[in-house]
């Protein structure tokens, strides 16, 4: 048996660090020692934090709130890959991944609909917008109904779910080329559009919620799928098919992609 | 922290501004290039069965239809469609490449590749050797204006003449083989992008892109390399 002291790590970081907006950018490096394999990433940069704010430095900014890996809060990229090297949030990452003496270089997401706050922590407020541009429904859907009163074949209620599990943490637009948003805009438009309750809307849906995501400046999918290689949430590739075909059928139907 | 929301940005309201449109154009125009292929490289084919058969063949697409067609009509109907198919997978892929570029103004310092394939990866800059190597192959062999043996030759002659020189053939079969690269990401690209994809139909999919940019690049390769080592002369 080892002992838990010499199983801890030190790290050498290398952060983005901006203060603002408006400000430019750099990479700052920092050394982090007593790193335990047990802490989370986030844990990892909290020890960091307490450090520089004891030194009268300012701390670093990232965005994390439940650290269950359920809320997309949480999010950077590590060594040049979203949520670092396990398909996982980076709140739910562990230190054990990464071994004694590494230089981890940390990012925030880098997209033009994703403008920097402050350090790692972007607006993802396009995102909202984007949902608000048709990921709802209108019908009033009151208490919980009778679950056989409206029959959903599984297969549809299981492909509405995996779509539904996204968490909006836009890990797919950080590590997609293109900086596309299309693999979020696919797991919207697919939970809804394969329930029942998502029917009277689906064509004015997926034409609105792709005009949004093109007018917050995101990319178009090139079907690289790097998206769906880091989503903590493994969404599926197919889910983009299902948008390109609900857009193209709503097109056929005399649609127009306004909002 | 406080954010300020940002602005709602309005969206373009133009078919043509949204992204999948675009996509759409790139896989259509894609398909009809394809199908030209298969066509082409049948024909060419025809070199195997010697200078006649294969000089015929030329003549036959250019007397299509007649005499109830004038010459050439058949010729120029598919060289139009061909034109627009190009320039219209051009613009889409223009288009697209702009928005991507808008789509992340501040690079990473550290980016790695998780799982995009080679072949999906150099399909901008494959497309764009492709499109001079189209420009090069029509002054070679159809006008003849580059050709060893000129404009003043039957097409067998400038076949032959063009293939028999190591460096050209080079430039022939690096051509092939990313015109293959392209295929191989284009074609499940094309078929994600009309929406026909799914996970069951993945492997399917996959190995119809594999088959048919295999076909298309040996298909290709065949007769220029046969020139090269002296099988047809």
């Amino acid at each position: 048996m080892t002992s838990t002291e010499t199983r801890t790590m030190s790290l050498t970081l290398r952060i983005w660090r901006q203060r603002d907006r408006t400000k430019k950018g750099k990479m700052v490096t920092y050394h982090v020692t007593d790193v335990s394999p047990d802490m989370s990433f986030l844990e990892m940069l909290d020890v960091l934090n307490e450090k520089l704010i004891l030194d009268g430095d300012d701390p670093v900014a990232f965005d994390h709130d439940c650290r269950e890996g359920i809320c997309g809060s949480c999010g950077l990229m590590i060594n040049g890959i979203a949520h670092g090297p396990e398909q996982t949030t980076v709140c739910q990452l562990h230190m054990r991944s990464f071994s004694d003496g590494d230089v981890l270089d940390i990012e925030p997401w880098r997209a033009g609909g994703f403008p920097v706050v402050k350090d790692l922590a972007v607006d993802r407020s396009a995102f909202d917008r984007i949902i608000s541009a048709g990921g709802f429904i209108s019908a009033p859907t009151g208490t919980a109904p009778e679950a056989h009163s409206t029959p959903v074949p599984k297969k549809n209620s299981d492909a509405a779910f995996d779509a539904a599990t996204c968490i909006g943490c836009g890990a797919c637009v950080a590590a997609c080329p293109n900086g596309s948003a299309m693999l979020f805009t696919a797991a919207k438009v697919s939970h809804l559009g394969l329930m029942p309750q998502g029917q009277p809307e689906r064509d004015s849906r997926v034409l609105k919620m792709v005009a949004q995501q093109d007018a917050e400046d995101f990319g178009g999918c090139s079907n690289i799928g790097e998206c769906s290689a880091v989503c903590p949430k493994g969404i599926s590739m197919e889910t983009i098919s299902r948008l390109n075909h609900d857009l193209l059928g709503a097109l056929r139907a005399g649609g127009v992609p306004t909002s | 922290m406080t954010t300020q929301p940002a602005q709602r940005r309005a969206p373009k309201t133009g078919r043509f501004d949204n992204s999948v449109v675009k996509k759409t154009v790139m896989a259509v125009s894609g398909i009809i290039m394809i199908l030209y292929l298969l066509a082409h490289m049948v024909g060419n084919l025809k070199a195997f069965s010697g200078p006649e058969s294969f000089n015929s063949y030329s003549g036959w697409i250019r007397t299509i239809g007649e005499p109830a067609l004038p010459a050439q009509t058949a010729l120029w109907i598919i060289r139009l469609v061909l034109l627009a198919a190009v320039v219209l997978h051009f613009w889409a892929a223009i288009s697209l490449w702009r928005q991507a570029r808008r789509a992340r103004p501040v690079p990473y310092v550290t980016k790695k590749r998780v799982q995009q394939s080679f072949a999906s990866r150099t399909v901008r800059w494959g497309g764009l050797i492709l499109a001079l190597f189209i420009i090069w192959h029509i002054l070679d062999l159809t006008l003849g204006a580059v050709n060893p043996v000129g404009h003043d030759s039957t097409p067998y002659d400038r076949l032959v003449a063009s293939f028999s020189n190591i460096p050209i053939t080079l430039f022939y079969v690096v051509s092939m083989v990313l015109l293959g690269l392209h295929l191989r990401h284009g074609i499940f690209a094309a078929t994600q992008t009309l929406g026909q994809t799914n996970k069951r139909r993945e492997r399917a999919v996959n190995g119809l892109a594999y088959l048919v940019a295999g076909v298309i690049t040996v298909g290709f390769l065949l007769v220029p390399l046969s020139v090269a080592f002296g099988l047809i002369d």
